[in-house]
């Protein structure tokens, strides 16, 4: 059967009310009612609240957009606006603004021809849950008018929610209760639903299904220790006063700066303490607290000799601890915490609480302090042996052994100390041992710091230990001590060396060894650190001898360069069209040499008048022309008794004078080379002016063509300008 | 504290917990008599949570974890504690609110303290199990993990459980407010922790880290192994499951003495998960022979 086209549906508006309990400033806010002119169909208030058990704080603020968005699809006949999402431990909810119905409408479209086979026009019908008698006479063809009828928006909700919450795409979801296959982040207790104030009632079961028994309601929850129980909701404005009655701060945003005024507020009353600033943290409590309540509590004197990251490992990854500072920014010995319940004896036995949580924390820290610091960190690399790095590449200490190989290879590059390099490389993992790391690994390598400094290892060394893994995310800070540098970099040519030369490099798929992170990271020391180090003797080494493998490292280092200056805006074709150098830093002030260059009027202009002179060259390699007859990389076969123009003169001229530009690149001279080549740009210029590459006469063609692959390979020596964008 | 009655003891603690969950209609059961590391692992949370009958059970459990053995000089960390495990099936709808009532009981008011629930997805590669839920927070203490079962012996469950584990020496070291577990005061009438198992700490330890024959627990292992095959191959699911957990067990304490290389340790745990499933298998098929 042909396809048939389909006319454009038209939707024909509803018949023309009013609704005179609609707020004016509504409906001039609302401008999607203007697609229906000389029609304002009545604005509704909607609002959903999925009340739940407690939702992961991370999984929050995702839900709420994730339930807006999916609310505005479901509902999108009923023109959704205004949306406001909430979200929060126990709930995620939305209020909109939706129409009153969705308005009659008439779809007409075109069917089969009239006389055409009976079953063709059975399958129209069929395909639109049609009958005959809807069908028209058009010319040759069936046409179908086919009106639905005005549909309520609650009838519209009550067909849609309940698959849109049955499929909600929740990180995880689980099961509970009977044996219903409704699944939801944790346990879904109520579904508040009001359509104006009225309930829009449905159920969540399907089927066998039970859908645990929820169906919609008018109910809510507050607090659960300091309102327990539910709460009757007549509409938005109700349901937020209530809730703020009920001790729930609804909005997140709200709940946010609550709790940051909050801290400040009590950390400023207790000895004019100050709060240090934790984002990260702040969002987390914000997930975790329905009504925040800021508190103080205080840390043991004898504990703040424990090294702060120690400390800080404790309070803010295991109890959410915020860490204050005294007037001098000194370390002071409180911590600040939200509390979730404004309890009936404000707050002492809470404090008394976490105070004594934090002790057991710190006493259990102290424990492990003491006694690994009764070893000396030399003592334990044997212990390394039995620590597996990776099956295929053996025991941590194998990678000890390499490392401190290659830390004294680099040190002198560096300006380091080649003995103390070597000495932080062996000392660096040892601390995988301690009983401080075994615990706590973020602490790796500062812990080590510390037990090397207690050994009375040399400060240099002391400082290698702690900042080896570094950089360890965009964020962090790169080394830039000489020996620090020389064990970081070696920590990381390592891992690259060994894990290419197992075939295990990153793909689209994985980075299992974030082999990423480690390139970045070299890349990182070198550039800040502005270091001239050849790289490819590095790797060389690194690889002790498989050199088969140095090309693939390389190249993998500097595609991580070009991807790094794109992700920063710069230049990242120009990179590209300079090429491979394995001198990173070498590479890098070529690069900003052109790409400053190139924001010059004459670099522009040049690269504009490089591309033209590139296209006749093009034009006559790609004809087939033999590449003897136009190549000339220094002027061969430039003969000035051919000249006819003196504008051939004078840009051969600027040409010869371009002859010192490699010895300025090799002397790393690159803007001073790029003034060189600007010159080219009148004389260029003027060429274009006054004549013509394509003479009749082959002979005098081929040699201004000899001419301008000159000027091409000239330019050519600084980067291919033809893989520069612009 | 505020509260101006006197803390439970650690046996009074107990007691009191098996009231509470009595009267929700658990079971009271003693603990079982074969070693392992969580209560989990009591064929009353890890079988009964499979199938369709409904069973809702309280008990205590030993539970032992020999690399935490710390010869008894540490504060917080023993190698044999007790676990209270509580398993209600399916799992109810006020879960969170008995919970909350539980901790009352043992003299924890929550309108005192600072209770919540905190992320914790919890799995047992071992059992193949997992889950989701909390942590419950009272004033910054883990005092408890609360789970809903999602699937155990790598079966989805028919009907998700509600599981909560109290790690009964830490809330009763927070209850009594103090530091050091082996001062708790066990019996009210002058009977402390470490009365009654220091000495078992120390001596533990030592055999957990010094003295247990590797040897000999490899070939245990192995056996405990093949045992469990036997006793599948006769559909006998509970005596199979008895020598799973040894093995698990077997495993725990040759982990301890540091013989297992990381490759291994893998390889240990699959093998164990392999025997849970297929005891879970077993357990299953005779609950549904029963059943028609």
């Amino acid at each position: 059967m042909r396809r048939l086209a389909a006319v454009p549906a038209t939707v024909i508006a509803s018949a023309e009310r009013s609704n005179p309990a609609l707020p004016s400033e509504d409906s001039l806010q609302d401008t999607r009612a203007s697609a229906f002119p000389g029609s304002e169909p009545p604005r509704s208030e909607f609002l959903l609240e999925l009340f739940s058990e407690e939702i992961p704080a991370r999984m929050q603020a995702r839900g709420a957009e994730d339930l807006a968005r999916l609310v505005t699809e479901a509902l999108a006949p009923l023109s959704p606006s205004h949306i406001e999402p909430f979200s929060g431990p126990r709930r995620i909810a939305l209020i909109a603004r939706i129409n009153a119905s969705v308005p009659e409408s008439t779809v007409v479209e075109r069917g089969p021809r009239l006389f055409g086979p009976e079953t063709a026009v059975a399958g129209f019908l069929r395909k639109h849950a049609a009958v005959q008698e809807q069908l028209h006479q058009e010319g040759e063809f069936w046409v179908l008018h086919k009106t639905s009828p005005e549909q309520p928006a609650t009838a519209l909700i009550a067909e849609r929610l309940p698959a849109l919450l049955r499929r909600f795409p929740w990180p995880k979801s689980m099961r509970w209760g009977g044996t219903s296959g409704l699944t939801w982040v944790r346990p879904l207790k109520r579904v508040l639903c009001l359509l104006d104030g009225v309930v829009v009632p449905f159920r969540l079961a399907i089927g066998a299904d039970d859908g645990h028994r929820l169906a919609t309601s008018n109910l809510s929850e507050g607090h659960r220790m300091m309102a327990p129980g539910a709460f009757a909701v007549k509409n938005a404005a109700d349901w937020r006063r209530k809730l703020a009655e009920r001790f729930v701060v609804l909005d997140a945003g709200e709940r946010r700066a609550l709790i940051e005024q909050g801290l400040n507020e009590a950390a400023a009353r207790e000895r004019n303490l100050a709060i240090l600033p934790d984002a990260g943290l702040l969002d987390e409590v914000t997930g975790l607290v329905e009504w925040p309540v800021a508190l103080i509590g205080r840390i043991d004197d004898e504990f703040m000799d424990l090294p702060p990251e120690v400390m800080q490992v404790s309070m803010r990854v295991n109890q959410r601890y915020f860490a204050t500072r005294d007037a001098f920014g000194g370390a002071a010995p409180f911590f600040a915490f939200v509390a979730n319940i404004q309890a009936v004896d404000g707050g002492e036995t809470i404090i008394a609480g976490n105070e004594r949580v934090l002790r057991a924390r710190f006493a259990d820290a102290r424990h492990f302090w003491d006694l690994d610091r009764k070893q000396r960190l030399e003592t334990r690399l044997h212990a390394l042996d039995r620590v597996t790095f990776h099956v295929e590449l053996g025991s941590q200490g194998e990678r000890v052994a390499r490392l401190s190989r290659l830390a004294e290879y680099l040190a002198p590059k560096l300006g380091a100390n080649p003995e103390l390099a070597r000495r932080a490389a062996l000392l660096a993992k040892a601390d995988l041992t301690t009983g401080m790391v075994g615990e706590f690994p973020e602490l790796q390598g500062i812990m080590g710091s510390y037990y090397a400094l207690h050994d009375g290892e040399p400060a240099e060394v002391t400082a290698a230990i702690r900042d080896h893994y570094a950089p360890k995310g965009p964020s962090d800070d790169v080394p830039a001590a000489p020996v620090s540098i020389a064990v970081a970099l070696a920590d990381k040519l390592d891992v690259l060396a060994q894990f290419f030369a197992i075939g295990e490099k990153p793909t689209g798929a994985g980075d299992p060894y974030a082999l990423r992170r480690a390139g970045l990271g070299v890349i990182r020391i070198i550039r800040e650190n502005k270091l001239r180090l050849p790289l490819r003797d590095a790797i060389g080494f690194a690889l002790e001898g498989r050199h088969e493998f140095t090309a693939d490292i390389l190249d993998f280092l500097i595609e991580r360069l070009r991807i790094q200056l794109r992700a920063e805006g710069a230049r990242h074709d120009v990179l590209a069209a300079i090429g491979s150098d394995d001198d990173l830093t070498r590479l890098l002030a070529r690069t900003e040499a052109v790409a400053a260059f190139l924001k010059t009027e004459d670099g522009g202009h040049l690269q504009a008048t490089y591309k033209r002179a590139g296209n006749f060259l093009r034009t006559e390699e790609q004809r087939g022309a033999n590449p003897s007859n136009i190549t000339s990389t220094d002027g061969e076969g430039v003969v000035r008794d051919w000249f006819t123009h003196p504008e051939e003169h004078l840009l051969a001229d600027a040409l010869v004078a371009c002859r010192n530009v490699p010895q300025l690149i090799a002397d790393e001279r690159f803007s001073e080379a790029m003034t060189q080549m600007a010159r080219l740009r009148v004389p260029l210029d003027a060429f274009f002016d006054k004549v013509t590459v394509n003479d009749p006469d082959e002979a005098i063609r081929y040699h201004r063509l000899r001419l301008l692959n000159w000027v091409r390979s000239t330019i050519n020596q600084m980067a291919d300008f033809s893989r520069i964008e612009g | 504290m505020a509260n101006a009655i006197p803390p439970p003891s650690f046996q009074e603690m107990i007691l009191r917990l098996h009231g509470f969950w009595a009267r929700q209609g658990c079971v009271i059961l003693q603990p079982y008599d074969i070693e392992m590391g969580a209560g989990t692992f009591h064929p009353a949370t890890t079988l009964r949570a499979l199938g369709e009958k409904p069973w809702n059970a309280a008990y205590v459990q030993p539970s032992r974890r020999p690399a935490d053995g710390r010869y008894g000089e540490n504060p917080n960390r023993l190698q044999h504690y007790y676990q209270y495990q509580v398993i209600m099936k399916p799992s109810p709808a006020d879960a969170q609110d008995l919970l909350l009532a539980s901790y009352r009981e043992i003299g924890l008011d929550p309108a005192l303290h600072d209770f919540r629930f905190v992320e914790d997805d919890w799995e047992s590669p071992t059992l193949g199990a997992w889950g989701l839920g909390w942590e419950v927070w009272c004033d910054g203490m883990e005092v408890g993990q609360f789970t809903y079962f999602q699937q155990v012996g790598g079966i989805p469950v028919v009907l998700p459980s509600f599981e909560m584990t109290y790690g009964l020496e830490r809330l009763a070291m927070y209850v009594q407010e103090v530091e050091n577990v082996f001062e708790l005061d066990y019996n009210g009438a002058g009977v402390t922790y470490g009365d009654v198992f220091l000495r078992a700490e120390q001596e533990y330890s030592a055999h957990n880290f010094e003295y247990s024959n590797p040897e000999m627990l490899t070939r245990h292992f192995a056996d405990a192994e093949a045992e469990c095959g036997s006793l599948l191959r006769a559909k006998l699911a509970l005596p199979a499951y008895d020598q799973c957990i040894k093995a698990s067990h077997l495993f725990n304490l040759l982990d301890a003495r540091g013989v297992i290389s990381v490759t291994e340790r893998a390889s240990h745990i699959a093998r164990v998960r392999a025997l849970a499933k297929s005891c879970c298998e077993a357990w299953l098929a005779g609950e549904l022979a029963c059943a028609v």
